[in-house]
């Protein structure tokens, strides 16, 4: 068990007139290696739990174990933390600071204490997995990008700390589909190629439905439903009573299904839809 | 931490003293700051102390959330207290090396506290139980009459209220860019001074620039909606004065009545009447 969380409350402005309970006895397990999402309404408490899980915020009550180690205990050095869990926010690319791309990758692996050759190939190396090109920007300001690409420069911050855990919150919202499609991608890539638990946040039904292995699901503070995603998408009801939904082709198969055309259970992605959609048309 | 600052937070509430027309709540303040600095004597601290007592009771401000505010300050509290304590000349008390405890330093020690304590207090609580945009139109409508001096008492007002507005928004991104930076490891609290400026750098640079985006894309949505300043303008809440502002007045006169007749003298003299028919 990698990340161990248990009976985990948070509340927030304790004691002021806007005090609100954001997470509520919220406990959960992921394995090393697991693609995980988070889904939840706005205001569910998604925020809030992934900054608890590398330390950002303490909790009320409750325990969150990593290796067996618990964080939440004071005795816990954050920077041995922070090593091991990436945290990327909503909107990174607003986090820039320095002036050239390549200092503002470095300020992560130099915090950590790195030699310069290490912090060298880290960044070479997480501004190569992000997709740009190193040769060409590395001395540029992060300030002349597109908006798309201060985002890669910003995730490339984290990325070259290279941590075990890597925390994304919405890492595709308001950017153009290519630049959506590029992301995910390179996050798929951050993830198969060491073996990186990634933990996701998102609003897209489609791309938890594609990418992740596990999902968990938030209601104003509590942890509503815990599965793969064949098991959360199949209470299509359930979900939109949250005010989340389903991946698109979730929806066509309900339709054809309701207009009693036998297409088989848990088709969450366009790949297989199609796929089946092809295997009955050939039966007509 | 930073959001222990309660200086120009409002407390949501509906009491008498919420429902005030803003323009006498300002007055009053600005009369209460006057006042602190007028009384010499331990009856004058009472009566203020009793005032802000009756406000704080009835508005239902919890005691605990005012005094909260008070902890940014509580260095230049004790600061005041300690060179008060030790800088005034009279009959000295306690000497140690060159450093004298004199009986009027004590009495001025405590006395500035006070004042510097009451002075935070009274004037949090202004804007405690007053709406942030209630509390500009009362500034401008106080202003209005400098207007034909060639005061642009509109524009102030909006300048206060985009201010006020846009506080709980910068704090607001000051806390999430901290703790973006504080994920890259990002260290704000060890080091020395130096140190410390210098990791102030990688907040300060994203917040400038947030800033200079949230004020561009203001003044775009103002001009959208055809703001054109103060100029023709109207309200939807009108400010108008009535009974219950009236009473406020009087208690204001009879406030400044107790102050100025230098309060012990009246006070002392109930507290005597009080005395003997017990």
């Amino acid at each position: 068990m990698q990340i161990q969380v248990k009976n985990l409350n948070h509340i927030y402005s304790e004691g002021m007139p806007y005090e609100s309970v954001s997470l509520k006895d919220v406990s959960f397990e992921i394995e090393k290696g697991e693609f995980v999402g988070v889904i939840g309404h706005t205001g569910s408490g998604k925020s809030t739990l992934i900054q608890h899980l590398n330390g950002l915020l303490k909790p009320k009550s409750g325990s969150i174990l990593i290796d067996g180690i618990d964080i939440t205990s004071g005795e816990v050095k954050m920077s041995d933390i922070r090593r091991r869990i990436g945290l990327v926010f909503q909107y990174p690319e607003y986090q820039l600071f320095e002036e050239t791309i390549y200092k503002d990758v470095a300020f992560g692996p130099l915090n950590l204490g790195l030699t310069q050759e290490e912090t060298d190939r880290r960044v070479k190396t997480a501004i190569k997995l992000v997709g740009l090109d190193y040769e060409e920007i590395d001395r540029r300001s992060p300030f002349e990008l597109s908006g798309g690409q201060k985002r890669r420069v910003a995730i490339a911050g984290v990325i070259a700390m290279e941590p075990e855990i890597l925390i994304l919150d919405e890492p595709t919202a308001g950017l153009d589909p290519k630049s959506h499609a590029d992301i995910l991608q390179m996050i798929q890539i951050i993830h198969s190629a060491r073996n990186t638990t990634i933990i996701i946040v998102s609003h897209n039904m489609d791309d938890i439905a594609r990418l992740t292995n596990k999902i968990l699901v938030l209601d104003k503070g509590k942890l509503a439903m815990a599965g793969t995603p064949a098991e959360v998408f199949s209470q299509a009801d359930y979900l939109e009573s949250l005010g989340l939904g389903l991946p698109l082709s979730a929806y066509l198969m309900n339709e054809l299904r309701k207009r009693r055309i036998p297409v088989s259970e848990g088709i969450l992605n366009i790949d297989e839809a199609e796929e089946e959609l092809y295997s009955i048309l050939k039966t007509y | 931490m930073i959001r222990d600052i309660t200086l120009g937070q409002y407390y949501p509430g509906d009491s008498w003293f919420h429902r005030l027309d803003a323009r006498i709540k300002i007055i009053w303040t600005f009369i209460y700051i006057v006042s602190l600095f007028l009384i010499r004597d331990f009856w004058g601290y009472i009566t203020v102390l009793i005032t802000l007592g009756l406000i704080i009771g009835i508005s239902k401000v919890p005691l605990s959330f005012i005094l909260k505010g008070l902890k940014p300050i509580f260095f230049i509290i004790i600061f005041t207290f300690v060179i008060n304590m030790f800088m005034t000349k009279g009959t000295s008390l306690i000497e140690i090396g060159f450093l004298t405890i004199t009986k009027e330093g004590i009495r001025n020690a405590f006395f500035m506290g006070t004042r510097l304590v009451l002075l935070i207090i009274g004037s949090s609580l202004l804007t405690l139980i007053t709406k942030p945009i209630q509390l500009t139109d009362g500034i401008e409508k106080l202003l209005s009459p400098l207007q034909k001096f060639g005061l642009p008492s509109h524009e102030l007002a909006m300048m206060m209220t985009i201010a006020l507005r846009f506080i709980p928004t910068l704090m607001e991104e000051t806390d999430k860019i901290m703790k973006a930076q504080m994920a890259r490891g990002a260290d704000f609290e060890s080091g020395n001074i130096m140190r410390r400026a210098k990791s102030l750098i990688p907040l300060l640079v994203p917040l400038f620039i947030s800033a200079f985006r949230i004020a561009q894309d203001l003044a775009m949505a103002m001009e959208a909606r055809c703001y054109r300043g103060g100029s023709h303008r109207t309200r939807m809440h009108g400010m108008k004065m009535k009974k219950r502002d009236a009473a406020a007045i009087l208690l204001m006169i009879l406030y400044v009545t107790l102050i100025i007749t230098q309060a012990q003298g009246i006070l002392s003299f109930l507290m005597m009447s009080l005395i003997q028919s017990a």
